[in-house]
């Protein structure tokens, strides 16, 4: 089953292109054949899940080299979770992108959006950190051209902002890319950890200067504090289904966080293992608590869900930060509900931004909403999932952070920031759904916008996954425990890595 | 050799950092790439500095100059050089859209005037018939 590695890998890659070469045959076919790769892509990853799940960390030796001098991929459970979370996204967004016709507003929609999916993945199976550098970059150009899909003003700046911080952090990861192969002379990420093991005193210095310039580019990706400021106009300028997509970028950040900084600065580092939890943790809170204020002050519904999104991914940090089994298992079932009801409240977003015409997503009283009932009560079930209120998936996610929080020697401050933002974001999600669908000029009737039922089922598609997290809670949580037990075990995957047998070359 | 090479990417560095924080979108673009050359120059700096050694191991020569820094680089010029291309045409785009080069698009009267038929039509009066 080895083989099946690179899958996730090839099929977006491949459909990407095919999309690319059937551009003359209309946009109708590119929809078919995009479509078709995403539900591909799901079978696929379900496929790799179930592989992983076999226990083994699975390695792909590219190439038939074998590590740490060629390149490798490698599938663990974290890995496979995260591809089939992609492309679960991605089978969201394409549906609403080809149901609304967004798709049809700039060129190449569907080929970058393979694309993007093809760095995602790339960028969650590699083994190799300079690997990681150009699926980061593949990601990114893909990403670039998205963000400024549908074209206008205001995007456009904020695509200009997000291309430069993301070049900036580029030139960063390579600066500490290159360090870090200055003194270890390899860049196989098990390999690396091995050499960790044995460093002398005198380089830890430069090491850990390495780690925390990684530390700071992959906290650029996962918008981290003081690196948010890009993240909130950048998601709520996008359009709707790239918006959506979006919601994954920032756990590449966390990914490789836990991925590079957990396998290098491990239970194997010795003196250095660990020493940028600290960092993690408090950077985390600072992060939610301005982030929590930022949900308070957006002036419209898809700023907000920006803000939001930041406060999961400093939830995912504090509970990254909080270094144990039980917090990382919790924080991988916050990630996988965060994910995906994020990008489905861009969706809704998007619908709600339709139905009030020309007042857009701004909060000021508008115009009574078309199906505002349905949307009303939409919107009342995503935001009691995002800002994690029982009885839906975000409250169990949570729960499991802050109860793993209670050991912790900063457990006050932890629950207390934790608490105080999640009491304000409720405050805030619960302002701006009485605007939108009550605070309604009342003499007016409302004003008939179409209503896409086919878009909708997208929002239904990714909403649901909520109460699926909460009805299946007890297998899920197993397998983010295992996980979580997995991430931890560095032996194992050190071993599984550098032990990988090549393919015999058949005799002549 | 060392302190020729550290001063060039310290130099390279510190004018890409600088140009990196102006106002204007060419600036910027030209701080970036000064950037890339301060890297390029330092993942090359990192395989060692050696000279007249071939990059194969050759027990006649003893030593040999690490291959891999230098592969890296040239992943890492071909990237830079793509987004560098990219970023120049986004500066382009926003100098047409926003009416001025500078990064936040603040908007001038005068580039406001030239503007007048690009711009999104007006939101309409908003005001009347609040209900609370």
């Amino acid at each position: 089953m080895t083989s099946l590695t690179f899958l996730p890998l090839v099929v977006p890659l491949l459909i990407g292109i095919s999309i690319l070469l059937i551009q003359s045959l209309g946009l109708k076919r590119q929809r078919l054949i995009s479509f078709l790769g995403a539900v591909t892509l799901v079978w696929v990853s379900i496929n790799s899940l179930l592989v992983s799940l076999e226990g083994e960390p699975q390695v792909f030796i590219l190439g038939n080299w074998v590590a740490p001098y060629g390149i490798v991929l490698v599938l663990d459970q974290f890995s496979a979770m995260m591809v089939l979370i992609t492309s679960l996204l991605a089978i969201g967004a394409i549906w609403y992108a080809i149901a609304q016709q967004i798709d049809g507003k700039g060129a190449h929609f569907h080929t970058l959006f393979h694309i993007q999916l093809f760095g995602l993945n790339g960028a969650f199976l590699t083994g190799d950190v300079f690997n990681l550098f150009v699926f980061f970059e593949v990601l990114l150009l893909a990403s670039y051209g998205l963000i400024l899909h549908g074209g206008g003003r205001l995007r456009t700046k904020a695509g200009l902002h997000y291309v430069v911080i993301n070049l900036i952090g580029s030139t960063l990861f390579l600066f500490a890319v290159g360090a870090l192969y200055g003194i270890l002379g390899t860049l196989n990420i098990a390999d690396m950890a091995v050499k960790i093991a044995e460093l002398p005193a005198e380089d830890y210095g430069i090491v850990t200067a390495a780690g925390l310039l990684l530390l700071l580019v992959f906290g650029l990706k996962a918008a981290m504090f003081p690196l948010y400021l890009w993240l909130p106009q950048a998601y709520a300028n996008a359009s709707a289904p790239v918006a959506a997509l979006f919601a994954i970028m920032t756990k590449v950040g966390l990914y490789a966080i836990i991925r590079v900084h957990g396998t290098l600065f491990g239970s194997t580092a010795g003196d250095l293992a660990y020493f940028y939890m600290p960092w993690l943790l408090a950077l985390g809170l600072i992060t939610l608590l301005l982030a929590a204020l930022g949900v308070l002050a957006a002036k419209g519904l898809r700023e907000q869900i920006a803000y939001l999104v930041l406060t999961s991914v400093a939830t995912l940090l504090i509970g990254i930060g909080l270094n144990t089994p039980a917090a990382l298992s919790g924080s991988l079932y916050y990630l996988i509900h965060s994910t995906l009801i994020a990008a489905g409240f861009f969706l809704l977003a998007d619908m709600i931004t339709r139905g009030r015409g020309v007042y857009g997503d701004q909060f000021e009283s508008g115009n009574p909403i078309y199906k505002g009932i349905l949307l009303g009560s939409f919107f009342i079930f995503a935001a009691i999932a995002m800002t994690g209120l029982p009885p839906l998936s975000g409250f169990f996610g949570k729960l499991l952070i802050l109860s793993a929080a209670l050991e912790h020697d900063w457990f006050a401050i932890i629950l207390i920031t934790i608490l105080i933002s999640g009491l304000f974001i409720i405050i805030a999600v619960a302002r701006s759904g009485s605007i939108l669908f009550y605070q309604t000029q009342i003499n007016q009737k409302p004003e008939i916008t179409p209503f896409n039922k086919y878009a909708f089922f997208a929002v239904i598609l990714l909403l649901a996954t909520s109460p699926i997290l909460v009805i299946l809670a007890n297998p899920i949580t197993a397998f983010t425990e295992s996980t979580a037990l997995q991430l931890l075990d560095k032996i194992q995957y050190i071993d599984s890595v550098l032990n990988a047998l090549p393919i015999e070359r058949p005799q002549p | 050799m060392e302190l020729l090479v550290a001063l060039s990417i310290g130099f390279l560095t510190a004018s890409g950092v600088f140009l990196t924080l102006r106002a204007r979108t060419f600036p910027v673009v030209l701080g970036l790439t000064l950037l890339a050359y301060a890297v390029n120059l330092f993942l090359f700096a990192m395989g060692r500095l050696t000279i007249g050694l071939p990059t194969i191991i050759d027990s006649a020569q003893g030593q040999y100059a690490d291959p891999l820094p230098q592969a890296l680089v040239l992943t890492a010029i071909v990237i830079a050089f793509g987004m560098t291309a990219f970023l120049i045409v986004l500066a382009l785009k926003a100098r047409a859209e926003l009416g001025n080069d500078h990064v936040d698009g603040i908007n001038l009267a005068q580039d406001e005037a030239s503007l007048e038929h690009t711009l999104p039509p007006q939101k309409p009066n908003k005001q009347v018939g609040k209900t609370r």
